[in-house]
């Protein structure tokens, strides 16, 4: 381990907030980006299913 | 031979390929959380202080790899946009098309460390450098590929008209690779090169790889989430999306 102390790790000698700036904003990048993708996934999946069964119900009526 | 042949033809559909990329998700995910926690790792808590920059050249470990992905992700874009503009394979454009948004963040998160790198080393966020602004039209040629694409209802026209800007733009790549070498750049020269050992010390170069190969496994995983619903949603008048649906009730 490098670091005498956790302020020390957390000061990154005077330039924690350009050193956790990006690692924050890339943290939060791929952490958002997959979250989204999950979401769309699961809201087209319920979308093209909420379709099908409307479709099977026009089939069955007609 | 000739049978390993058709198993690649036939992954090439997107009925073959949609399964599989679910069942390698699972794997990339894995290995993109095991290299990103070693290369935070060595990166954050092994490798020592540079002589010169003091504690802020950590965010290298962020930055190179990011800066990197955004250009190889083009590349692969532009393969696979080229790959479907000449032999209009389905996926192939379904595969640049899950590219581009990611390139993009990947592109913008080279930006974003940059600038934050730049501000204590250099006194500026930023200069119009050869390096920072050829990066800055990468960002734009993502962005104008995705919103090229997201114009065209048809999607294989999309395809095509996309794939033209894509392959226009790949001309931009190797200006941004070799800019620090042909202008007099701020942006210092590459720390890694493939023809000369690198000028850094072995276990910060580690600690990069390791980010680098964690950024690589991250592009894979979230590209082939988004292509499984781009393919859903393309095919989704075709027979056995309904079949793929209607297991899943």
């Amino acid at each position: 381990m490098f670091w005498n102390s956790f302020s020390e790790f957390l000061a990154m000698g005077n330039h924690g907030v350009y050193v956790w700036g990006s690692v924050g904003v890339m943290m939060i990048a791929m952490i958002v980006e997959p979250v989204l993708l999950i979401r769309g996934h699961k809201s087209l999946v319920a979308r093209l299913k909420r379709q099908l069964r409307a479709d099977r119900r026009t089939l069955s009526q007609g | 031979m000739d049978k390993r042949l058709i198993n690649w033809f036939k992954f090439a559909s997107p009925q073959a390929f949609y399964p599989l990329a679910g069942r390698m998700m699972p794997w990339f995910w894995a290995a993109a959380a095991v290299f990103g926690i070693a290369g935070l790792y060595v990166g954050f808590l092994v490798a020592p202080t540079d002589a010169q920059q003091g504690e802020g050249y950590r965010i290298i470990f962020l930055h190179v790899p990011a800066s990197w992905m955004s250009m190889f992700i083009y590349l692969v874009m532009a393969f696979w946009a080229g790959l479907g503009l000449a032999f209009n394979f389905r996926l192939s454009g379904m595969m640049a098309t899950a590219l581009a948004p990611t390139g993009a963040l990947f592109a913008f998160l080279s930006l974003w460390t940059g600038a934050l790198w730049g501000k204590p080393m250099w006194g500026a966020w930023w200069v119009w450098d050869a390096r920072l602004t050829s990066e800055l039209i990468l960002l734009f040629l993502y962005v104008g590929f995705i919103a090229l694409q997201s114009a065209i209802d048809d999607p294989r026209r999309a395809d095509r008209a996309g794939a033209i800007l894509a392959l226009v733009g790949v001309v931009n790549v190797p200006i941004i690779y070799f800019s620090v070498k042909w202008w007099n750049t701020l942006h210092q020269g590459s720390s890694v090169s493939l023809t000369k050992s690198p000028s850094m010390a072995m276990i910060m170069l580690w600690g990069m790889l390791l980010c680098a190969l964690a950024c690589w496994m991250y592009a894979i995983a979230v590209a082939l989430m988004r292509v499984r619903t781009i393919i859903l949603e393309r095919e989704r008048h075709t027979e056995w999306v309904r079949i793929e649906l209607s297991s899943k009730e």
